[in-house]
């Protein structure tokens, strides 16, 4: 069970409508290394970890990463809702217009549309706490390259914010990849 | 949203930012119990917080998380995506 808190884990503002910075930024709602796949990845991966401490860490990951799809869309809607056709045109962004008017969808920058082919759950947790990890610095260099893209210092502020949580993440994720060797060096003993 | 909502909601955001970092931190360090005091002095903080956010805007959770006045005050603008910073 899921239950919905109606505010953002972090606040949005934009200073202007951007509709070039929103097609970039969307890749980190149905991009390759975007925030669904992270939710996804985790909140499946979890029903053959071995260990609670495993399925805790995916289970509370997982569930931020819901909150960060929605920053990301926060974000994307606010940057085009006031954008006028002719912006949209010029940002590059009208094949996406033509689909979608200006809803929410899940694509890369490309505007390739989100594949579970994007995420692994090999039901080995060794190989499953690295594809997480490598998830991780992934999106971190995202938003990085993200970051290098805008000059709105209102944009820049939550694409550091979701920035700093992929380092946290990845902590969290070795941190658990040392427990999980522990408990499965162990478990070879007895 | 005026500013006395926004900055009552600003700071229940983190609030609720304190514990999801110190929950990931508990979940690789359950023995740290300075963290887990701090989890545990910010949750009570928090409800409080949102208890009295709740009694002057209305519900911030669904499905009986939260109380609701009449009429039902929970299908109501704005959704998250849609505040604006400095309106009122």
């Amino acid at each position: 069970m899921w239950i919905y808190e109606r505010k953002l884990e972090y606040p949005v503002r934009v200073s202007r409508p951007d509709p070039r910075m929103a097609k970039n930024i969307i890749t980190q709602y149905g991009g390759p290394d975007g925030e669904l796949g992270a939710s996804m990845r985790y909140l499946t991966q979890r029903y053959s970890m071995p260990t609670s401490q495993a399925k805790a860490v995916l289970t509370d990951i997982g569930t931020e990463e819901q909150a960060h799809m929605e920053i990301v869309a926060a974000l994307v809607f606010n940057l085009i809702k006031d954008a006028t056709p002719e912006e949209i045109k010029r940002a590059g962004l009208d094949g996406y217009y033509s689909d979608h008017d200006k809803a929410i969808y899940f694509v890369n920058a490309a505007g390739v549309p989100w594949t579970a082919a994007y995420i692994q759950s090999k039901g080995d947790p060794v190989a499953d706490l690295h594809e997480d990890m490598a998830a991780e610095e992934k999106a971190r260099a995202t938003y990085e390259y993200l970051i290098n893209l805008s000059d709105d210092p209102d944009v820049i502020d939550v694409l550091r914010f979701l920035r700093e949580r992929e380092v946290v993440h990845f902590q969290r994720f070795g941190e658990t990849l040392d427990l999980m060797h522990e408990y499965l060096s162990h478990r070879r003993q007895f | 949203m005026d500013r006395a909502q926004f900055n009552s909601l600003l700071n229940l955001q983190a609030l609720s930012f304190t514990l999801v970092d110190l929950n990931l931190y508990l979940d690789t360090h359950p023995w740290d119990q300075r963290a887990l005091a701090e989890y545990n002095t910010t949750a009570l903080q928090y409800q409080a917080c949102r208890q009295q956010y709740e009694r002057a805007y209305g519900p911030l959770v669904n499905y009986g998380y939260s109380l609701s006045q009449a009429p039902w005050r929970w299908a109501v603008d704005p959704w998250p995506w849609e505040i604006c910073w400095g309106e009122g």
